[in-house]
């Protein structure tokens, strides 16, 4: 423990605080959340991290209160304002079709969010999953399913998203599952070696001999362990799905028309942008800036949680 | 009195920018002799034996009042000196060989690269005979084969056999030996001791040797420097070990078990704050 | 108590050649089974995914004589297994259906594009390893100076940047603005079959038949896409270089070879940069896939007529029997390369022989 017990002693310290700061914490509930804390103080030395985090959080917010922040309707056409430059009614302009192109950034924000949580949701698990049971098994359950992994890795990750959305046809469900698919390898990879690591260690053994079936110590004892480098692992990959994502989009997968989505602007602003760079330069840079602020946030993170994994 | 190989008065190394001082005003001399330096873990010996030959990493800071190799200032040595230094006049030999040895050179190629340093002008021909020479002098059988080899391909003993020739070739007067016998097995250890024995005394090199194995060290140096938490406590002849005043060096005989007497109980070395303020090194002074 | 075992089974000493053999078997089937998991993926996407490939491949509107037609030649009619038997069969022959914008077999169509492809490539790729290299090993050795900042930032452009966002706004500067490049495709109009195709690439068969004012052209052209993928390059292989090199200047025979006198150029490139090359090479070869990656996008923006816009123009038009042609070759190139690597990466390295 890093941290002075000179606030947790201080009359001011509300019992908030020395539960937080207790030197010996007593059950599960209590330790996970002062790991947290300090996991949080550590990462608040990274001001780049914090700058990302900013920005995620700012995407939220954005997505959520859009509404809020834009009076303009993203789908309502308006043909006789089209292809107006940034001024102070259309902070951005509009598009080709009137429509103000910082009302279709927000909106799209709510996409991206919408793809970044639902891949999120899927991938992790599933690699997870994969990764330490195949890890833990070893044998034919490892070779078969690693050679699963092998193939899915056989393409460049945009390539097989693409193969797959357009297989299942354009669509922003789909998208994400074409993006789902090409982005769990390597979690499993991850987490298969950090189980073969693992399942060396005395601690499993002790456990078995207590007579734990493989599934609880798969569940109990090796999954949590993954976690923090899957989470960094999930973060710094979220950059490539996003741009992944994007790319969908520019390529008419994803989200249609009309529902604004980043990467489809860029790809129907593009007969435009020698007179209207604007309708193609907006949604490109807040694409970099989500991007960069997953990169950000998961660099501080592998410092905090994984340093052997970082320089 | 001849002057001292090495003289170092009140060598001072710190870490991140001052605060983790790892050695506290240390001084010693060395001359044509086999010096100990023995300590734990932390106690800064290897630190000394990088330190001289600033090997250190740049976020560390030395400073001394004096830290001279013969007639050579090191403290205000360029890094151009020390390169004229390090390898010809002064060696190192570390750890492990597993890790300390180019895995992706051949062992001919790495002996023969510290000569070839320095003495650019000599031939291929001549500079690889004379590897395989050094090979010869630390008693490896058929140099010519292992010196075509990969340092994964020999054991622990060879590999620091190597690491001696490594750094003996360029015939410097020097050398420092950091843990040399502590990743080997004990057999191949005393073979080493043997070895570098021999070859100090043939070539009238002075040794420093550094160890957390005071038996080792006290069948083995001439003389013996205890270090604890960055400081000299004491400095004796090693015969004379046995009269050691400091209750550190005292506490460290102490445990060491014997075969003749052994006690029922291994002593623990009782750790006095005291030994880390300045009232201990200024008996030594 | 239990006694140790004094004495330890013989085992008989495998034939070292024998042993050779059960390895290359070994990776062989490893090989095969994952080409053909590769294949199955393809197949998936063009048979069982769609929900009905029929009207994948030849559009919504159909009249019932070509829709049973088609059907008929998918042979949907028979059991999965026996499908994806004469898939990998028609595969096997070079058959990749025809193209439905084109007219040709697929095939034919992919020989003669893939070349503007492996262009911009390979391009890229001496970009990338020229600048990224070295970039990636001076920031390593010099860490925390300008040159590590200059690094990372051109690392961290890289991983967030779009790249075919790049290209758009490099065409907008340098294209509309500037006129410093030139426009879509691999040369003007004006120079169009001037030269005689005889390796494929522009820029050689310009330079072979001493085309000069062409070759300026096809430079002006190709320049720019080039730079683009090179960038991303020089981010990916600056960013791995420099990852490795750290991690070599913390082992113990970097300082031995200090000890030795070394100065810190022979000690970085005599020493450390050899214990990276075979994992650079590795490095290359992903770089080179996902430069196919990127020509897709890329290929696109500009125009270039390589395999990646022969895939999005197929997507465009909804011939998926080219799309998926063009997402297995991409596939199995990328395959290949992969187990290129990774045969050179044993045989280079000392320590896995």
């Amino acid at each position: 423990m890093t941290i002075s017990t000179e606030d947790a002693d201080s009359a001011n310290a509300g019992g908030f605080r020395k539960w937080l700061l207790a030197p010996e914490p007593r059950g599960w509930f209590q330790s996970s959340t002062q790991q947290i804390h300090q996991g949080w103080l550590k990462f608040s030395l990274h001001p780049l991290g914090l700058a990302g985090l900013f920005i995620i959080v700012l995407l939220i917010v954005v997505a959520t209160a859009a509404p809020l922040l834009t009076s303009y309707d993203p789908i309502v056409q308006d043909m006789a304002g089209r292809l107006a430059p940034p001024s102070a009614t259309h902070l951005l302009g509009t598009d080709n079709l009137g429509r103000d192109v910082f009302a279709r950034v927000i909106y799209g924000a709510r996409t991206t969010l919408y793809i970044i949580m639902l891949v999120t949701i899927i991938v992790a698990p599933l690699g997870l999953l994969i990764g330490t049971v195949s890890g833990y098994f070893g044998g034919i359950v490892d070779e078969i399913l690693m050679r699963i992994t092998d193939i899915f890795l056989s393409f460049p990750g945009l390539v097989l998203a693409l193969g797959f959305a357009a297989a299942l046809g354009p669509g922003i469900t789909n998208a994400i599952i074409a993006i789902s698919l090409t982005a769990w390898p390597p979690i499993a990879r991850l987490a298969r070696a950090e189980t073969l690591s693992l399942r060396k260690a005395d601690y499993i053994a002790a456990v078995r001999l207590q007579g734990a079936t493989s599934i609880a110590i798969i569940t109990r004892h090796i999954l949590p362990m993954c976690i923090p480098s899957v989470i960094v692992r999930v973060t710094l990959n979220m950059a490539g799905i996003i741009i992944t994502a994007a790319g969908l989009g520019f390529l008419g997968l994803g989200a249609q028309p009309p529902w604004p989505e980043w990467g489809s602007m860029a790809a129907s602003g593009r007969e435009f942008m020698l007179d209207s760079p604007w309708v193609i330069a907006a949604p490109g840079i807040a694409i970099a800036l989500v991007s960069l602020a997953f990169n950000l946030v998961g660099d501080a993170l592998r410092d905090v949680l994984d340093p052997r994994g970082s320089e | 009195m001849t002057e001292p190989l090495i003289d170092v008065r009140n060598l001072e190394i710190a870490y991140g920018g001052g605060h983790m001082r790892a050695v506290r005003g240390v001084s010693f001399t060395l001359g044509q002799e086999k010096l100990g330096i023995v300590g734990e873990s932390g106690s800064g010996k290897s630190t000394v034996g990088r330190g001289i030959m600033k090997l250190l990493p740049p976020t560390a800071k030395v400073s001394a009042e004096r830290m001279r190799f013969r007639d050579v200032d090191l403290l205000k040595a360029s890094e151009r000196t020390m390169m004229t230094i390090r390898g010809r006049r002064i060696g190192l030999i570390l750890q492990d060989p597993k890790y300390s040895l180019n895995p992706v050179m051949r062992i001919g190629e790495q002996i023969a690269e510290t000569y070839r340093f320095h003495h650019p002008k000599v031939s291929k021909a001549k500079t690889y005979a004379q590897a395989l020479d050094m090979l010869e002098a630390v008693q490896i059988r058929d140099p010519e084969r292992v010196a075509r080899l990969y340092p994964h391909e020999i054991s622990g003993g060879m590999g620091q056999r190597v690491m001696i020739a490594m750094m003996l070739i360029a015939e410097p007067e020097v050398l420092i030996a950091d843990e040399p016998t502590s990743a080997l097995d004990v057999t191949v250890r005393l073979e080493i001791l043997a070895l570098l024995d021999e070859l100090v005394s043939r070539r009238n090199l002075g040794l420093i040797f550094i160890s957390h194995d005071l038996n080792l060290i006290r069948n083995f140096c001439d003389r013996v420097l205890i270090m604890y938490a960055g400081r000299v406590v004491e400095v004796l002849e090693a015969r004379d070990l046995d009269k050691a005043r400091h209750p550190y060096t005292q506490g460290l005989l102490a445990s060491l078990p014997t075969i003749e007497d052994p006690p029922a109980r291994l002593p623990i070395l009782k750790r006095d704050p005291a030994w880390l303020d300045d009232l201990a090194a200024k008996v030594l002074r | 108590m239990a006694s140790a075992e004094l004495t330890s089974k013989q085992e008989a000493t495998p034939h070292p050649a024998l042993s050779l053999l059960r390895r290359l078997a070994g990776r062989a089937v490893a090989v095969v089974t994952t080409l053909l998991g590769l294949l199955f993926l393809t197949f998936s996407m063009g048979r069982l995914l769609p929900a009905d490939p029929v009207l994948a491949i030849t559009g919504a509107e159909v009249s019932k004589e070509v829709y049973d037609r088609v059907y008929n030649e998918l042979g949907l009619s028979q059991p999965i297994w026996m499908q994806f038997l004469s898939y990998v069969g028609k595969i096997a022959t070079g058959d990749l259906g025809m193209s439905a914008t084109t007219g040709q077999p697929i095939l034919t169509d992919l020989m003669t594009i893939f070349p503007a492809t492996i262009e911009l490539a390979i391009i890229a790729m001496i970009i990338g390893a020229i600048i990224g290299i070295p970039l990636g090993v001076t920031a390593a050795v010099r860490r925390g100076t300008i040159i590590d900042h200059i690094a990372r930032i051109v690392a961290l452009a890289g991983h967030s940047i779009p790249i075919f966002w790049t290209g758009l706004m490099a065409l907008f500067i340098f294209y509309a603005k500037l006129k410093l490049v030139g426009a879509s495709g691999r040369i003007d109009v004006f120079y169009e079959g001037l030269v005689t195709p005889m390796t494929g690439f522009l820029l050689i068969d310009a330079a072979i038949q001493q085309q000069w004012d062409l070759f300026q052209n096809a430079l002006g052209h190709i320049i720019l896409p080039a730079a683009i993928l090179g960038y991303y390059s020089v981010a990916y292989i600056s960013r791995m270089s420099r990852s490795f090199m750290l991690e070599q200047l913390s082992q113990e025979y970097i300082i031995t070879a200090r000890a030795k006198g070394l100065g810190t150029h022979k000690v970085v490139w005599r020493h450390a940069f050899r214990n990276i090359r075979v994992q650079l090479l590795t490095i290359l070869a992903l770089t080179f896939g996902g430069l196919l990656e990127g020509a897709v996008l890329i290929e696109t923006v500009f125009g270039w007529p390589g395999l990646g816009q022969y895939l999005t123009r197929g997507l465009q038009m909804n011939d998926m029997n080219v799309v998926m042609g063009s997402v297995l070759t991409i596939g199995a190139v990328f395959l290949t390369i992969n187990i290129v690597s990774d045969f050179l990466y044993r045989i280079l390295d000392p320590r896995t022989r």
